[in-house]
């Protein structure tokens, strides 16, 4: 399996480390609601097809990526920076940090 | 001369004479021989013992499926078992002993098992191990007993003890073309793509290119087919684009067109050469892969099938025409099919006498009985073998006349003497890369065979592999496959002319004759045609199913000779056609592949490994190196005739008496650093950061999201927005890691920078009573005193002119101090501090004595921070920070992770004065006999110098209710078992009066 880094280019999977499931979401810090953070910290989507996935380019540039992959063909459709993500920028907006 | 030696022909070297032993006894063979065609000349047919019967067995094939004649290699005290002896090139001193037989291979005791057969039947295990569901013999250790014996019966060869010395290496490589298989196909594919320009590798698994070409006989371009494969082979070398690789087995196709491949370097030699590892492993990423991985041959399933003297009919034509090697004297042939009539022909020209071809097929071409004629052989058709004869070899067999549409059998049986009979029951193409490769197999019912399906991945077949079964279409297609593979246009020249003789390559659709007899389907796992009908009789209808309780096709040749006649059993017991009961896919790998390959230079001597910078120091004054993790570190400085107790007890004494010095550049170190870095910190730690001043250090304790302790280590605030975070040495990683996923994942907002420094910092740890009186001699630039330097506090001078960075912290419970220099400084700065220290007594301690103050002290370590344990449980609760948010603070509060009965840090004290064992259980039982349950377990344990005691740290049930009560501790695997008094973890100095000084 190749993953296209946006930084060093296609590189061989054994570079990367799976950080897990893209799609949780991180409760507010301050959040006492449980079944969210168990949510956030346990459920895990195993879908048959299209997955949303973190991986860490760890034997390379060490960022983080968010990566569609198709569970099924391994067939990876998108490849970005998690940093990128506007979810996270707007969640720390909401919590009144500069 | 060999008994059985041509006395022509073949492509071995018989100038050169090899000698080499099996079971013992010396033999010779010559250079290009295997250990099965060098056995065959000496006239030895019986190779082994089978699997369940100890059934003698010789060999059945002459390559890499060989299901029978597996053979133990030693090389000095190193043992590779259930080696084919097909695939042993022989050379001088090569060792060979036979396997699962006791006493010898021709005596073997457990060859009685065979008479017991109906015992061994499929699911025999699962049956037997069960044990009686009722009765006295329930669920009884008798059984348990008998286990032990029953599957020592049963086995192949055993593997050995001694370490394996050989070395292993790696290699990745790229092309736009993989071909696989070198026969005519795949010799034409590679030539075909290299003229294109394109950069190709092409493997074989033989030591020798040409695949059927070296043994078919046929003509090729107006040469023998050896020839003409030699020829182009060696015009491939001159290619710059072309890497060939023999001796390689292709044994992997996965995702994104990688294929693992292993390569045997030096099996076949004497002694490696210089530089040269064993085995090979490749990872190939290839544009395009050929497949050109020709096919097998099937067995044909009859009673008696597995006799030594039973053999496949083209292996014995490649026995012959390879080795020079006559498999028997007078041969006789049973098929179904058209091509044994070709071997027949090769083995009377090799000086065989053929003395019969039992055909199953009533109606035979012209063609064939042209070869027959040419043969000088008789042709039985519409006839089947129906018994063997002989004891451990081949004297004859038993024919009757057979009705291939109801499979009846008619007539009185008749015998033939033989001493060898070739059966070919049709070819299979080897789809085991495609099958791999992710698509299903698809039957034609005119090859009688699974064809390989359509690609799911970027490959194309040539050759057999594709069911074409001619050397004439091989060379078509695999100059296609080739050109195409590369990307070009077909090429007007002509194709080279084949020369050989007719066939049709559809045999009758005939697996099996039923006669009364044992009639092996998988000769290597013991698997007859009646076992596959008892499975069926028992309600196995699903093919993986049928493969796991009869054990079909599991064995090391996993199935290649048996798994289509196995799939025909099963279909006609079910009354479906072949493909309705479908086949199993094929998985990696193709064929065995060495453990050691595997890890290659991640093991031994080539693992890398890391030296903090004063590593020559420690060893050139005599420290014990202890291996942690990747790093190397002094385990103790041991003195002349010291255990290593009383080293430690010694360095950690003088330590807390005057003072002691500690290399801990290995500790985890961090730069973070940024406008938000304290903010960072703050949330990245129980406690707080932000309000830590410039030049003062804290000890920080970090949670996992789930609310478990994660990690702990000092983190120094060098600047407004600098700090260095120190991590355990084991974490390092780990938390560098999780710093990055948050900063990253989480809160990319965060302006934040990370850097893992561990490697420019050395770090030298000095404590004990005397230690500020080393340093106020020995640095310069600043003072050392109480005001300059409290507890937590850091200061920036000189140490014998390098420029250091002094923390005043404590591990040990001492006054003590962590001095860090540049790397490349360590040395010097660790040298200055030793000099300086010698008035003061200053002595060199290692992990043992770190090890022992820590405990002394009740500090944590990995071994207490174990992933199950809270902050609760190691009564770090005063560390959780109820003014923020921080990772893990909303689960770690949970229920389960808040109730009573958690295991919780505590001391223990030895009551009878002998060392506690690590790892050893807390029990509340006096009674060594019957302990009952557990309490908890020791995580740590010393001699404790500071008090005269043996001691532990120990995770205990409601350790903390539990401190003054007395326990103890159980450990019957080394045997120890005594009292106990349960502590608190602070054993020396409570209060920190010594650090804080």
């Amino acid at each position: 399996m190749l993953i296209t880094c946006p930084y060093c280019g296609p590189r061989d999977v054994i570079e990367f480390t799976y950080q897990g499931d893209g799609n949780r979401e991180r409760p507010q810090p301050a959040s006492q609601d449980l079944d969210a953070w168990n949510a956030y910290v346990y459920d895990r989507l195993n879908p048959a097809g299209d997955h949303n996935e973190i991986w860490q380019h760890s034997g390379g540039c060490r960022a983080h990526l968010r990566v569609v992959r198709n569970t099924l063909t391994h067939d990876i459709s998108s490849v970005a920076f998690a940093r990128g993500d506007h979810k996270a920028a707007a969640r720390h907006k909401a919590e009144g940090k500069s | 001369m060999s008994p059985r030696r041509t006395d022509a022909g073949g492509r071995i070297d018989r100038l050169r004479t090899i000698r080499f032993t099996f079971d013992g006894a010396p033999y010779t063979g010559h250079a290009g021989d295997t250990l099965a065609s060098a056995l065959l000349a000496n006239g030895i047919t019986l190779f082994g013992r089978s699997f369940k019967y100890h059934r003698p067995r010789g060999v059945l094939t002459s390559g890499v499926e060989e299901p029978n004649a597996l053979v133990t290699v030693l090389r000095g005290e190193v043992r590779e078992p259930n080696i084919a002896a097909t695939m042993v090139e022989i050379y001088d001193g090569l060792t060979a002993v036979s396997q699962n037989r006791f006493p010898s291979l021709s005596w073997d005791v457990s060859a009685a098992n065979q008479l017991g057969g109906k015992l061994l039947s499929a699911g025999f295990y699962y049956k037997t191990f069960m044990g009686p569901a009722i009765g006295p013999l329930k669920g009884t250790r008798f059984w348990m007993f008998c286990e032990h014996f029953i599957r020592r019966a049963a086995g192949l060869g055993r593997a050995g003890t001694a370490a394996d010395t050989a070395r292993y290496e790696r290699m990745n490589a790229f092309c736009d073309v993989l071909v696989v298989g070198s026969g005519p196909a795949g010799l034409m594919a590679a030539r075909a793509a290299a003229d294109q320009g394109a950069r190709v590798i092409l493997s074989e698994l033989e030591p020798h290119f040409g695949g059927s070409a070296n043994w078919s006989g046929e003509t090729i371009d107006g040469m023998p087919g050896a020839d003409w494969a030699a020829r182009a082979a060696g015009q491939l070398e001159g290619y710059d684009n072309v890497r060939l690789l023999p001796r390689t087995t292709v044994w992997g196709y996965y995702d994104g067109n990688v294929l693992a491949a292993l390569e045997r370097v030096t099996d076949h030699k004497e002694r490696p050469g210089k530089g040269e590892p064993r085995h090979r492993y490749w990872t190939i990423r290839a544009k395009s892969v050929v497949l050109a991985t020709g096919s097998f041959e099937r067995p044909l399933v009859f009673p008696g099938n597995d006799r030594p003297g039973v053999m496949l009919a083209h292996a014995a034509e490649r026995y012959a025409n390879e080795y020079g090697v006559l498999p028997g004297h007078r041969i006789a042939l049973f098929t179904n099919n058209d091509s044994a009539y070709r071997s027949a022909l090769a083995l009377k020209k090799a000086g065989a006498a053929i003395i019969v071809i039992v055909d199953v097929r009533p109606e035979l071409s012209g063609e064939m009985r042209e070869l027959a004629d040419e043969a000088e052989v008789k042709i039985l058709s519409g006839h089947a073998v129906v018994a063997t004869e002989g004891g451990k070899a081949l004297s004859g067999i038993k024919v009757q006349r057979f009705d291939m549409i109801n499979g009846a059998l008619a007539g009185d049986p008749r015998s033939i003497q033989a001493d060898c009979l070739l059966m070919s029951g049709g070819w299979s193409p080897t789809i085991h890369l495609a099958s791999q490769a992710g698509a299903k197999a698809e039957w034609n019912a005119a090859r009688q065979a699974f064809l390989p399906p359509k690609p799911t991945q970027q490959w194309i077949g040539a050759g057999a592999f594709t069911g074409s079964f001619s050397t004439a279409e091989a060379i078509a297609e695999g100059r296609a496959a080739g050109l195409s593979a590369a990307g070009g246009t077909a090429a007007p020249t002509a194709l080279p002319v084949v020369e050989a003789a007719p066939g049709d390559p559809d045999p009758a659709p005939v697996f099996e004759i039923k006669a009364d007899g044992k009639s092996f389907v998988d000769f290597q796992h013991d698997v007859t045609a009646e076992d596959v009908r008892l499975a069926h009789r028992e309600g196995f209808i699903s093919v993986e199913h049928l493969k796991r309780y009869t054990t079909l096709g599991m064995a090391t040749d996993q199935g290649k000779s048996s798994n289509i006649p196995g799939l025909a059993t099963m279909a006609e017991a079910l009354g479906k056609p072949i493909p309705e009961v479908g086949t199993t896919r094929f998985r990696p790998p193709f064929s065995a592949v060495s453990i050691g390959s595997l890890a290659a230079e991640r093991f031994g001597d080539l693992r890398p490994e890391r030296l903090t910078p004063m590593h020559d120091w420690h060893v050139a004054n005599g420290a014990t190196m202890y291996s942690a993790g990747l790093w190397y570190r002094p385990m103790i400085y041991g003195h002349p005739g010291e255990t290593i107790e009383q080293a430690y007890v010694r360095e950690a004494r003088a330590t807390r008496e005057s003072a002691g010095i500690v290399d801990v550049s290995t500790l985890g170190k961090i730069a973070v650093q940024g406008p938000d870095a304290a903010e960072f910190l703050d949330r990245v730690y129980t406690n707080m950061f932000s309000t830590l001043a410039v030049g003062k250090a804290r000890y920080g304790l970090m949670l996992r999201e789930d609310g478990l302790a994660f990690d702990d280590g000092t983190t120094w605030r060098l600047g407004e927005q600098d700090f260095l975070m120190t991590t355990t040495t084991a974490n390092a990683g780990k938390v560098m890691q999780h710093l990055e996923y948050f900063l990253d994942v989480i809160w990319p907002v965060l302006k934040v920078h990370v850097t893992s420094v561990t490697d420019e910092w050395a770090g030298a740890a000095i404590g004990g009573p005397r230690a500020r009186e080393i340093l106020a001699a020995c640095v310069t630039g600043t003072a050392v005193d109480n005001a300059t330097l409290p507890f937590m506090g850091i200061v920036r001078g000189k140490i014998s002119g390098v420029p250091v960075m002094i923390c005043r912290l404590s591990f040990s419970g001492e006054m003590a101090f962590e001095v860090y220099s540049g790397a490349g400084y360590g040395t010097h700065v660790w040298e200055a501090l030793i000099e300086a220290g010698k008035p003061f007594g200053l002595v060199t301690y290692g992990l043992e004595a770190l090890g022992t103050m820590r405990i002394e002290k009740g500090h944590v370590t990995g071994a207490e921070i174990d992933g199950r344990t809270t902050a609760r449980d190691l009564h770090l609760d005063w560390m959780l920070s109820k003014k923020k948010p921080f990772i893990g603070s909303a689960m770690m509060d949970r229920e389960g992770l808040i109730a009573p009965g958690r295991l919780e840090l505590v001391g223990l004290i030895s009551l009878d004065n002998q060392p506690l064992n690590g790892g050893a259980h807390i029990v509340e039982a006096l009674d060594e006999a019957d302990p009952h349950d557990s309490i908890g377990h020791i995580t740590a344990c010393c001699y404790s110098p500071a008090l005269g005691k043996y001691i532990a740290l120990a995770l205990v049930k409601d350790g903390k209710a539990r401190r003054g009560t007395r326990a103890h501790i159980s450990d019957p695997l080394r045997n120890r078992f005594g009292p106990v008094e349960i502590v608190s973890n602070h054993f020396f100095d409570p209060n920190g009066s010594r650090m804080h000084g």
